[in-house]
Parts: C-alpha cells; structure tokens; sequence
C-alpha cells in the first residue's frame, strides 16, 4: 500500500499576510500600528505648525509666575500675588475638598435610602424609588445650578438678621445662618490643654479597638458573644468629657454675630460650595442606594434561611451573614462612583467655585494664554486621581475576593 | 342503648380568612402597620407628603398660563405657580435659535426618528429596517438644511460600493478582503473626484433644497436630542469594537484599546469637551475649521464609547471559556464566533449597563452648556436673565427636569422589558 504523499507545502504568498490565520494577527498589528504612528505623528506636526503660526512655544514657566487673580475659597494661604502654580494647588485642595465631603455624605445618605427601599413597608419603598428614580434620572448639572438658585435667591440677606424683631432668625440656638451670601457655622476654637484632650480621645479610640478584639476573639474560642455596643461608647465618651470639665473646658465654639451687614466669625461656607456638595451627594447616592439594593438582594435568600434555621436573630443575620457578603459586592462599584463624584465636581464652573478647572483650567488658561500645558496638567491631575482610586478597586478585590478552591 | 358515635356526614364549609388577614385591611395590615416601627414609619411617611402635597397642590392647580410677565404673575397671587413662563418660552426651550417659520423641521425629525426607532426597538416591525438606514440622512438633511443632494450623494457613494462589493464577489473573487479593499477603495476615489460633479447635475436637474440653518442656531431640547441620539448610535458599535480589542490576544492593538479607554473613562467629560473647544484647532492642520455641534458630537460620542467598551467587556468575562472553545470547534472564524455566539450572550448580559451608559450620555448633553451652547439648562440661565423674567424658579426648573425624566425614565422602563423578554433561563 502506498502512503499517500504528505500535503504540499504551499510556498509562501504575498496574499498570505491577509488570509492565512497565522500571519492575519501579525500584519493587521503592523497595519494598526503603523497607522497610529503616522496619525500620532500627524496631529504633533500639526499643533507644532499651529504653535508656530501662532508663535507660542510649549513652556510650563508659566507656573510660576504671578497669578493676579483673587481666590475667595482657599485651604492654604493664597494672595493674587502667589504664584500659578500655587493657584492650581489651591484649586486641587478645592476639588478634594468637595470630593471628599461629597463622597461621605453620599454615603450616609445612599445607604440610608438604599436599605430603606428594601423595606417591608410599601409607602417608604415607594418613597424612596420615587426620590431614586427622581435624582438619577435627571441631569447633575440641572441640581447644581438648582440649588444654587434655591440657596442664592430664596434665603434671607443678611441685613433681615438686623433689628429687634428681624424678619429671619438663625437656626439651632442662635448658632447656624443660613443667608444668601452662604452659610455661618459655629467654629470651633482650640484653647490651653486640648491637647490632652486630644490624647484622652485617641486613647480611648484605642482601648475600645482593644475590646472589640477581645471580644471577637471569645467569640472564637467560645462561641460567646460579649456586649461591647455599650462599653465602647461609654469608653469613647466619659472619660474625654470628665476630662473637658477637668481642665475648664479648653475647646470653645465661636459663633457667628452680625456686623454691620454681614455675619463676622465662625466657620463661612459659600453658596457654591454648598450648592455644589449637596447637588453632588444628593445625586450620587441615588446611584449609591442602588448599588446597596443590588448587593443586598444579590445574596441568595437560602442564606438568610440557613442564618435562621441557625437560630440567628434578624439583625445577627443582617450584621454577621448578610452585610460581610454583600459588602464585597457593594465596595467596587461604590469606590467607581467616589471617582465618578470627584469628576463630576468639574462643574463647579457653572456656580463659580474654583476648583482646580476653574484656577487651572479657567482663569489661568485664559490669562496665560497657555491653553495646550493647561489642559494637559489638568488631565493629568484628574488620570492621576482616577488611576489611583482604581487601583484601590483593585487592592480590594484582590485582597478580599472569594478564594475558590 | 345510646348512641353516643357521632360522624360528621357533610363537609362543614371553611371559615372565610379572619378580617385582619385579607383585602385592604389585611393588605395594610402586612404592608404598612406589621410593627410599631413600621406604623411609625408609616406616619412619618404620611405626614411627609402631606407636606409636599399640601404646598404642592394649590401653587401647581391655580398657577397663571397666560400673563405677560413675573411681575404681573406676582400682582395677580403671589402664592401660585407663573406658568406663563413655559407659554412665552415653551418654543425656545424646545427649539433654541432655530427660525421660527421652520420649527416644522425639527418637528418632523423627531416624529419619524419614532418611526425610525420602532424597527430597532421592537422584531415585529423588523420589516421596516429600510426606513431606520434612510433617517440618519433625512434628518441631517431636515435640520440642517441646504440641498438634499450633498447627503443623498453620501447614500449613493455607499451603495455603489456595496454593489461593487457584491458584484465582484458573485462574478471575479471569491476573497472577501479583496473584493472589500477594492470597493472600498472605489467608495474613496468616487467621494474624490465624481461626487461633487454628481451633486451640481443633481443639483440641476432635481432641485430640492431647504434653507440652510447653521449650528449655532439649534439650541434647546433639539440640541440635547441631536447630541444625544447621535452619541448613543455611534457610540455603541465603536464601544463593542473597542470591548474586543482589549479583549484580543494581538498585543498592540489591546494596548492602544486599553490607552485610549483608561484615558477617556479617567478625565471628566467636560475636559474632553474644552478640548474640543479649545484645543481641537491646534491638533488639525492649520486653517481647519469645522462645525462646534459635530465636535460635541465627536467628542461626547468617543466619551460614551469607551463606557460602553467596559461595560460590554464586563459582559464578555461573565461568559464562560467553554463558549469561545465550542464556537471555535465548531469551524466558525473569529469574526463568525463573535457575531453569531459570543455577542449575543455577551450583550444580553449586559443590558443594563448599556442603557445605564445611554442614559449617562442623555443626561451629559446638558454639559454643552458649558461651553456656551444653548441647550435647556444654558436657555433656563438666558431666561432668568431675561427682565421680564427675572426671578421666575420652579417652573422652569421643574420644566425642564421633567423633560430629561421623560426621557431617562423611558429608556431604564424599556431595558426592563428588554431584559425581561430576552430572558431565557428562569
């Protein structure tokens, strides 16, 4: 019997590159690549050409020239005669700043609402689809600009404080203003010997760590589980409030007082600022209520079942089966809308806080005329934000995924 | 002897559910008074939108449709809601700076983008597909005006191609990539040298042309549906493509995807939008100037892409390997796998994502703003600004809210349903 012959090997076409499965991947890389290389290369000589026609060259000195420009909100001090550099800081501590208050009060409020509308009880679960369904289905830049008009037009001036019987009257005690040129706090004033204080509060932070550990670790060896709810509280509480009497009460508030036409002392909050934060929280944790339904309903029913048929009471269910589960669901996306907030605080332009799109990429852009090294510094601050939280997303997966065997 | 067996010989009927179990009582029973905590809830609840509804009520019902301005509104009842706003402004809002004897334009456009997105939305009305490939011309044509030719020619450059195409695959070649490189490169050469002679004898002999509108004159709820409808049709194929390429195994075509998503997903949409109002010029050949609606397009449409891209992709890695393997077995090719096995499943699963991204996009429109395009939140600033309305607040707010929660709403109702029917398993 003859074997058949081998299968001729076909010598090698230029048609090939284009149809054979082992050559298609490598020539279609080469193809993208060289075409991203001459786009790339296109679009550096254009603006090369474009900067000389215009006659400007790419220099970042800028930075560190004169600003001359006012910041009516700042962190760090800040003069119209500091540089531009330290105007951007400025305006990157702002938008850290609103990022972060933001964040926590979206938080607060998300989960609030979001465990609310898994309530048994139909009108609030209708109340808070209503109030979800209500914040994310409409634009972030329409709430910013509406509480902004709520607060600037709809509050009292500050000249309606005045008088024996004043048309307004501030809120909680004589201590919070709410007028239209921001809101007045009480400031807290730090006097001889908060420091101690200080210490007592951080050592009984410390103590109360302590006690949580040893009662988990009863728990462990005994199955017992001890009341610490109580003890913790109390440890928090007593002995840095004996202490404030102790040494004569050391820390103050300052309240605000009227003056002339407007409100001097105490902590001073701008319109915009207030506008922007409230509008950011309130619609972000609409989407953050959402994420903790999700996780929530995401833990399979036969769960919370098992938990009972163990003997476990509705909230033992909730806090030792439940939440540790749905956490890890929770976290990732919620992390994802932190980053989301700190972007969408760009707005801040449309009611005029400066953060670091306003300083930065607004009022020194335009003064500076460096449009190109504007907006690349600015990018790169906001791709530095965003890398660094996602790689926070993923420390957290890695570190706390399900390891399956 | 007594007889003391006592048998029961019909069956006693059930007793009806005790009163506090079932109907409205039981119902409110279950569902708001099951506990002290819950009934507290429950008034608390009550005692809230009495609240709402008690302020709400009178201000929206007696509210003035038909004066002249605020402080008329203010003369007349302070208490209640100045309609009169929207009645005055009702057409700006809607059409922004568009001429007024040609609202029926953009009128139109938007009665048959219903008919154009029927076909999509739902199979049954498949048999219209023809009509959704036409709409994208017709509507350009409609909004922006000028000859109908210089979009018809776009159409005819395309099916000549596509003729081409299939011509020479039925007749010369059985290769697809050169019978597609041929006509493509016929598409180019034609859009070169034929199409603008084309246009004139059109031109000529079938003249049918709208006056010209230029962008800056679209304004209102038409721009945020421009921008918006655009984006989401062009952003959802270059997000898949986008999804697969860093999904792919070829190294430097997942490196520039992953590049170009990392970057557009880590800078805020408004940046991106400066840059197309700032900086676009410097990155295209001196003297290039085109029109600032298309570059919000542009730049709105890559920003959503690259959302769909993770999205899509997180469809992607929630299907198992064995899909991939079994599709391969099969003797389908890459392109056949994809399209007929994994994107399907893939974008099944990832629905709602999907229509979370649209509506992202929808809600992002109103950046444009912004950069001082005239879209309802920048025209809500000009009316307040305006004397005769100066102060006027909730109506225009509430208005305009309205309109993008009509919107949003409708889209995140039909992925419901969507995913409701394309669910397989139970």
């Amino acid at each position: 019997m003859k074997a058949s012959a081998p299968p001729k090997t076909e010598s090698f076409k230029l048609s090939m590159l284009l149809s054979d499965t082992r050559y298609r991947g490598t020539s279609l890389q080469v193809i993208t690549f060289i075409i991203f290389v001459a786009v790339f290369f296109w679009l550096v000589d254009n603006t090369l050409k474009n900067l000389a026609l215009l006659g400007k060259d790419v220099s970042f000195n800028f930075l560190f020239l004169r600003a001359g420009y006012d910041i009516n909100q700042r962190l760090i001090p800040y003069t119209s005669d500091s540089t531009h550099g330290r105007a951007a800081f400025v305006g990157i501590l702002n938008t850290l700043l609103v990022a972060f208050v933001g964040c926590f009060f979206a938080t607060i409020l998300g989960l609030f609402v979001g465990i609310l509308r898994l309530s048994k009880n139909w009108l609030v679960a209708k109340l808070m689809s209503i109030y979800i369904e209500g914040f994310r289905n409409v634009p972030v830049l329409l709430w910013i600009v509406m509480i902004f008009a709520l607060l600037t037009e709809f509050t009292p001036a500050p000249k309606a404080f005045k008088g024996a019987d004043p048309q307004a009257t501030m809120l909680l005690f004589d201590s919070i203003a709410v007028t239209n040129r921001g809101t007045y706090f009480p400031a807290p004033i730090f006097g001889e010997g908060s420091f101690w204080l200080l210490l007592s509060f951080i050592l009984s932070i410390l103590i109360v760590i302590f006690i949580k550990q040893y009662a988990n670790k009863q728990k462990k060896e005994t199955g017992k589980s001890l009341p610490t709810f109580w003890i913790s509280i109390l440890t928090i509480i007593l002995p840095t409030l004996g202490l404030y009497f102790l040494i004569g009460k050391p820390i103050s508030l300052e309240y605000p007082y009227l003056k002339g036409f407007n409100f001097k002392d105490g902590i001073h909050l701008r319109n915009s600022f207030l506008a922007l934060t409230l509008a950011l929280a309130l619609y972000t944790s609409a989407f953050i209520a959402e994420i903790v339904r999700a996780g929530i309903l995401a833990i399979s029913k036969g769960q919370t079942e098992a938990a009972a048929s163990l003997g476990l009471r509705p909230n033992k269910i909730m806090n030792l089966i439940i939440l540790p589960q749905a956490l890890r669901i929770i976290v990732p996306p919620l992390i994802s809308n932190y980053l989301n907030l700190t972007k969408n605080s760009s707005l801040a332009i449309a009611v005029g806080y400066m953060d670091v799109r306003g300083t930065l990429g607004g009022i020194t852009l335009n003064q500076t005329g460096r449009e190109l090294e504007s907006m690349l510094l600015l990018m790169g601050f906001y791709l530095c934000v965003s890398l660094l939280i996602s790689s926070v997303i993923n420390y957290y997966n890695r570190s706390f995924q399900i390891v399956v065997r | 002897m007594s007889k003391l067996a006592f048998v029961q010989k019909n069956k006693i009927p059930p007793s009806p559910a005790p009163i506090s179990e079932v109907g409205i009582i039981g119902w409110l029973k279950q569902n708001l008074f099951s506990s002290w905590f819950n009934t507290l809830l429950t008034l608390l609840s009550i005692y809230f939108i009495f609240i709402i509804l008690k302020d709400f009520i009178p201000w929206a019902w007696g509210g003035h449709w038909d004066t002249k301005s605020l402080r008329e509104c203010l003369d007349l009842n302070p208490d209640v809601a100045c309609f009169s706003v929207l009645t005055a402004r009702w057409k700006q809002l809607l059409f922004g700076l568009y001429p007024a004897e040609e609202y029926w334009r953009p009128t139109v456009t938007f009665i048959l983008l219903i008919f154009s997105i029927i076909p999509i939305l739902f199979p049954k009305y498949f048999r219209f597909f023809w009509f959704s490939i036409i709409y994208p011309g017709l509507a350009i044509w409609l909004l922006w005006g000028g000859s109908i030719w210089g979009v018809g020619i776009v159409y005819i450059g395309f099916s000549l191609g596509v003729l081409l195409f299939i011509l020479l695959l039925r007749n010369i070649t059985r290769n697809m990539v050169i019978a597609g490189i041929s006509s493509i490169l016929f598409v180019i050469l034609f859009f070169i040298f034929f199409s603008n002679y084309l246009v004139n004898i059109l031109d000529i002999i079938i003249p049918i042309s709208l006056p010209p509108v230029e962008s800056l004159k679209m304004g209102g709820f038409t721009l945020s549906l421009i921008v918006g409808i655009t984006g989401i049709v062009a952003s959802f194929p270059i997000g898949i493509l986008l999804a697969l390429g860093r999904q792919s195994n070829l190294p430097i075509i997942k490196m520039i995807c992953v590049g170009f998503i990392e970057f557009i997903r880590g800078v805020p949409l408004i940046t991106l939008l400066f840059v197309a109002s700032v900086l676009l010029n410097y990155f295209l050949p001196p003297g290039t100037n085109f029109d600032i609606v298309l570059r919000v397009i542009i730049m709105v449409t890559l920003f959503s892409a690259a959302y769909m891209a993770e999205v899509i992709r997180g469809g992607l890695a929630g299907l198992p390997l064995g899909q991939h393997e079994a599709s391969a077995s099969l003797g389908l090719t890459y392109w056949q796998s994809q399209r007929l096995v994994i994107m399907p499943q893939a974008l099944k699963i990832s629905i709602p994502g999907i229509v979370n991204t649209f509506i992202g996009l929808f809600k992002d429109t109103t950046l444009v703003s912004i950069i001082s395009l005239r879209d309802p939140v920048g025209l809500a600033s000009t009316i307040r600004a305006d004397q005769t309305w100066n102060g006027i607040y909730w109506e225009l707010y509430v208005a305009i809210g309205l309109m993008f929660f009509v919107v949003c709403f409708g889209m995140s109702q039909y992925s419901q349903y969507l995913e409701r029917k394309l669910k397989t398993d139970k």
